[in-house]
């Protein structure tokens, strides 16, 4: 039978109380996220944040093969927070994580906090935040920037999986040395997949409205693609 | 490269994520994902349950109820799902913006 696994963590998988606890930084960051966005949402980000959460959504649903008869998806929490900044990208990946739960009953409703904190707070906020920071104090150029958004991307997912074991492992579902390492394992290859699409799309808006682009004053060395052309009159 | 407009670059996105939700994501890998394969390995998928608030999900699995075809099934449910997932994204936002104060 054909089905498309997007699994997130289902209902069953936590202990109830490590769920619980899962929803405190959930709710808190989301709803710290919404209120911000009233100061920063202008004109345009309201497109850009249904289209993220819109190509998110889509990206997840598309399993890749990696090793041994297991598959990855796109997460975008990286590349959501590049687009949106991280406190907007946080509320995306909680929108697309809830409809998910809701509609397509992927990943649990008592489970739904622990999703969005492994995905949107740690993913989204925490990893977005990191990769700005790294991206204020190294040189700046093209380069550079795809470089932090392939590490955030893979360090997103790497996160995520990090912080799934150990709810796993305190639910005592299975021990933190047993699941640790397995999917660490398997996310260090998914983390590949996520690295390269995020910069492929980080890319396309770069060359398309690099002023979506939720990084500050982004420099000319930044923007310029690799080989430069020499046609002024085309620029 | 001269910039599309905010209106053009959302409608070009769009279609991207809807024409991937639709024509490619019914060939996806059908092989378990990273946490799904771990939890086979390591003998604790079967704790998996479905909350009694999923148990008339719409579209469980992303498969478009009533459609026997499974690819044509998930691709109508990769498009019904993304432009909802833009619909509700885009409200909130709306929704959220609209609460300020307005800017001069």
């Amino acid at each position: 039978m054909l089905e498309t696994v997007a699994l997130h963590i289902p209902d069953g998988f936590l202990s109830n109380w490590v769920a619980a606890l899962c929803w405190l930084p959930a709710l808190a960051a989301v709803a710290y996220g919404l209120r911000r966005s009233t100061a920063t949402l202008d004109e345009r980000k309201i497109p850009l944040l249904g289209v993220t959460a819109a190509f998110v959504f889509a990206a997840q649903m598309l399993n890749f093969p990696i090793a041994g008869g297991t598959s990855g998806h796109f997460l975008g929490a990286a590349l959501a927070a590049i687009l949106l900044g991280p406190w907007i990208a946080c509320v995306a990946t909680a929108v697309v994580i809830t409809i998910q739960a809701f509609l397509f009953a992927d990943g649990g409703i008592t489970a739904l906090g622990a999703n969005v904190l492994n995905m949107g707070v740690i993913g989204a906020l925490l990893v977005g935040f990191l990769m700005l920071r790294s991206r204020d104090v190294l040189p700046k150029s093209r380069g550079v920037l795809l470089g932090i958004t392939a590490a955030g991307a893979w360090l997103a997912v790497m996160a995520g999986a990090l912080a799934t074991s150990v709810q796993l492992a305190l639910s005592d579902t299975v021990p933190l040395a047993t699941v640790l390492p397995a999917m660490l394992g398997v996310h260090a290859l998914i983390g590949i997949g996520e690295a390269v699409i995020t910069v492929g799309a980080v890319a396309a808006v770069l060359a398309t409205r690099p002023d979506l682009i939720a990084v500050r004053d982004l420099t000319p060395s930044e923007l310029r693609a690799p080989s430069p052309t020499l046609h002024p009159e085309g620029a | 490269m001269r910039r599309v407009s905010i209106t053009a670059f959302t409608i070009l996105a769009l279609a991207l994520a809807v024409g991937l939700a639709v024509a490619v994501s019914p060939y996806a890998s059908a092989s378990p994902d990273g946490l799904e394969s771990v939890a086979e390995q390591h003998g604790f998928l079967e704790r998996g349950t479905l909350h009694s608030l999923q148990d008339d999900s719409p579209l469980p699995d992303y498969a478009f109820p009533g459609i026997e075809n499974a690819r044509i099934a998930t691709g109508v449910a990769g498009f019904a799902g993304t432009l909802l997932v833009f619909g509700i994204a885009f409200a909130l936002g709306a929704l959220f913006r609209r609460g300020t104060p307005a800017r001069a």
